[in-house]
């Protein structure tokens, strides 16, 4: 079946929200190639369940291809039509399985040989889209705050690499209360400017006591739903026939209340259980589950504040060991957590200038319990280093 | 095909070439090559049937960043300051291939992009590098050999195309599957070390073709499985168990044409950034050892050709698409431009050329080195080697 067949009874089994939204374009997605219609349609089967940003966006994003000529959209989609699809994809059900059948067509287009060209019209289009309808600015600067290296005394190497060209390096912060300022802050924050899903506190281990209007995930907190995953996955490898295709697929065709899992805000519930769901390695080092959360949290969520506290993941054993080892409990590795946080950091905030309002956006990232902190901002001198003390507090003054 | 490599990818290629090359020239001492510089030594004075072949791929490909930038140089010492001056390097091995380890390392292998499933328990469509080489030299099953990680790459070691395949390929160890043989019917539950392939977690193909068996490691090994099983807890990775292996092939069968894959780096898709340093430092030391090694061992001393590549890059850091280090999902630039060093006699010493190449060219390059014609390949010969 072909864009140009659809119908909106075709629709029926979309969300509510969601079956509105695309019956009321369906004259607009008539008109797009199959290259590209799916990945509209697996953004807008989730629709019901998105942020807020994220449903601006997508209606956006959709009055806009509305709105072009049939001229125009031929320019802006050349590069999508120039796409050479297989009667297999044309065929699929790309209708009720959206995101099946961009899994399909990813796999196609290497196969092909048409990924650069896909990707090309990709990035096109994203341009053309982002020049056509820019993002709106947010309604405050945004604020970054990692926190690294829990569990960790001291450490010799240096720290922040990355990150120092880009902001001032503190040697001599004062550490005492530390965690709590920070969480402070982000609750006065939250208090200042508030919005649904606007600012939040993710922790790779367990929660420290925090203001209730923050939006909260933890690693800790996930852990039931974690274990009932790693057995749903270990139950789907043993079936005849599997792989990691079909795999995939049944994993994002878990909901919430699979894995025993409600916290009753829908929207957040499976923002969570998809950190477990599509992250790689989230299932198993809290390091990984704490950076692709906050990757996620930034792009979709596009949160005005956000607060990441790394905790030590489990140590990856030696080949010597597992081959000797007896069933014991689960160790920890600290310095090699503080060495994965210290590039999430870097990460958290490569992601956070990703966003609009880039040029007014503000970083910090402390190591927990000692004394070195960097901060970038608008007026934050580049590559500069403090040997001053100085408290987390008036470094956040500074900031914001 | 390669039409689709856009012309933003190539610019990206060309820079990131560049770059490379002034890395390599401040910090291991490289000198410019030209591609008018020819090899004046060359293989010639080593006649054919004497020639050996050592490949080392990696089946997860490390930044230069955290490699041969000055920031990365700490994690590659070996290669820095006892390989590289040693070799003849190529910083622009572009690979335009599917970025999936198995159906890349097979494109590798037979000089032909493959389009295979790459997590499937498939030969590949072409004739590989040891059908030819067996074939064309007359060679028999002990002369080539592969040594890879992980299940899916046990189908490597021959195709299915008609001309050549079954019966003319290489001779393919898993060590990891050796070792979940030898350690039957314990108790430990070693899920976490023979997990195959880290970018699909607890997921592995089931084996077929022809790898090798148990019982072999004493008959042509000359290792009894108590052995290989009291070495196997003194290494700390699958790659150190590689090496090992590959060490004992060539001391007791010194297989002319020798291909070992290597997978550790490749813990970068679990995304903890510690544990691929940690991989990039242990290929390093590996490769240092390999290469030791051939100059040790009396079969190989003089006359063996070293070549090491990784099977492609990472993604960028400055790609929203990707997420870093952790995948090489986007197939921009740095996920497919890599490099290529070789080393042995009559390789030019301390010289780095950034003419783009593709990853396809080493099979025929290794066609040239032991006088086999690969003619269904489609790369070309490197021509600074010859």
């Amino acid at each position: 079946m072909l864009p140009r067949d659809l119908r909106p009874e075709q629709f029926s089994g979309y969300p509510p929200e969601a079956r509105k939204l695309v019956t009321n374009y369906i004259a607009a997605l008539q008109r797009l190639p199959l290259s590209f219609l799916p990945s509209l349609l697996r953004e807008s089967i989730e629709y019901d369940y998105k942020f807020p940003v994220e449903r601006k966006a997508l209606e956006t994003e959709l009055a806009n291809l509305n709105s072009l000529s049939a001229e125009q959209l031929q320019e802006w989609l050349k590069g999508f039509a120039q796409i050479h699809l297989s009667a297999a994809l044309e065929n699929f059900d790309w209708i009720n399985a959206p995101a099946q059948f961009v899994e399909q067509l990813s796999s196609y287009l290497w196969t092909t040989h048409q990924l650069d060209a896909f990707r090309a019209a990709a990035m096109a289009y994203a341009d053309r889209l982002h020049a056509a309808v820019p993002p709106e600015p947010p309604s405050a600067p945004r604020l970054g705050i990692t926190v690294i290296g829990q569990g960790v005394a001291s450490y010799d190497e240096p720290l922040f690499r990355k990150l120092r060209a880009h902001g001032a390096y503190y040697s001599h912060i004062n550490p005492e209360n530390g965690l709590r300022v920070l969480l402070d802050a982000v609750a006065v924050r939250a208090k200042a400017h508030p919005a649904p899903y606007a600012h939040w506190y993710i922790d790779g281990g367990k929660q420290a006591e925090h203001d209730a209007e923050l939006t909260t995930v933890s690693y800790a907190a996930v852990e039931p739903a974690r274990a009932v995953l790693l057995s749903k996955m270990r139950a789907e490898i043993d079936r005849p026939g599997m792989g990691p295709e079909a795999l995939r697929t049944r994993l994002a065709q878990l909901r919430p209340a699979d894995l025993a899992f409600s916290e009753g805000d829908e929207v957040l519930d499976r923002f969570r259980i998809k950190m477990l769901t599509e992250g790689s390695g989230t299932q198993v080092f809290s390091t990984t589950f704490g950076q692709w959360t906050a990757r996620e949290a930034l792009r979709r969520a596009q949160p005005l504040t956000l607060l990441v506290r790394f905790a030590p993941r489990q140590r990856q054993k030696p080949m010597n060991e597992l081959l000797t080892a007896t069933v014991e409990a689960t160790e920890l590795d600290p310095v090699g957590s503080l060495v994965d946080a210290d590039m999430a950091a870097y990460y958290n905030w490569l992601n956070q200038q990703r966003l609009p309002g880039a040029n007014q956006s503000s970083f910090l990232v402390w190591f927990e319990g000692n004394t070195q902190a960097l901060v970038i901002g608008p007026a934050t001198p580049r590559g500069t280093a403090s040997t001053s003390p100085i408290t987390l507090s008036n470094l956040l003054t500074s900031l914001v | 095909m390669s039409s689709h490599f856009s012309a933003t990818n190539q610019k990206l290629a060309r820079q990131l070439a560049w770059t490379r090359r002034e890395f390599l020239r401040t910090g291991a001492a490289m000198a410019l090559g030209s591609t008018l510089l020819r090899n004046p030594v060359a293989l010639a004075g080593i006649p054919t049937k004497k020639r050996k072949v050592v490949v080392i791929t990696f089946g997860g490909g490390a930044r230069d960043q955290e490699t041969f930038a000055p920031e990365g140089q700490e994690n590659i010492p070996h290669l820095m300051r006892e390989l590289i001056p040693q070799s003849t390097f190529f910083t622009q091995v572009v690979n335009r291939g599917i970025l999936g380890h198995y159906v890349a390392t097979a494109s590798l292998a037979t000089g032909v992009y493959e389009t295979i499933n790459n997590f499937a328990s498939l030969p590949p469509e072409h004739p590989t590098v040891f059908e030819y080489f067996r074939k064309d030299l007359k060679r028999p099953s002990t002369d080539a050999w592969v040594v890879a990680p992980s299940n899916g790459f046990n189908r490597i070691g021959e195709s299915n195309n008609r001309a050549y395949g079954p019966g003319l390929g290489a001779s393919v160890i898993l060590p990891k599957h050796l070792l979940t043989a030898a350690m039957s019917g314990r108790a430990t539950d070693y899920e976490h070390l023979l997990r195959d392939n880290y970018e699909t977690p607890l997921y592995a193909p089931d084996l077929g073709g022809n790898e090798f068996q148990l019982q072999q490691l004493q008959m042509m090994l000359k290792l009894s499985v108590d052995d290989f099983k009291a070495h196997a807890l003194t290494l700390s990775s699958p790659d150190e168990l590689s090496v090992y292996i590959a060490r004992r092939l060539m001391r007791q069968l010194a297989p002319s044409l020798l291909w070992i894959t290597m997978h550790d780096i490749d813990i970068a898709h679990a995304g903890a950034y510690s544990l691929y340093i940690d991989g990039i430092r242990r290929t390093d030391r590996l490769c240092a050892e390999m290469w030791r090694a051939i100059q040790s061992e009396p079969e190989y001393a003089g006359n063996t050709t070293l070549f090491i590549l990784p099977d492609f890059g990472r993604d960028s850091d400055d790609d929203s698409g990707g997420n870093g280090f952790q995948h090489h999902r986007t197939g921009d630039a740095l996920s497919r431009t890599t490099w290529m060093m070789a080393l042995g006699p009559g390789i030019r010493e301390g010289v780095v050329y950034d003419r783009p190449m593709q990853s396809t060219d080493l099979v025929p390059t290794l066609g040239s080195v032991l006088g086999f014609s690969p003619s269904l390949a489609q790369g070309k010969p490197i021509a600074e080697l010859l």
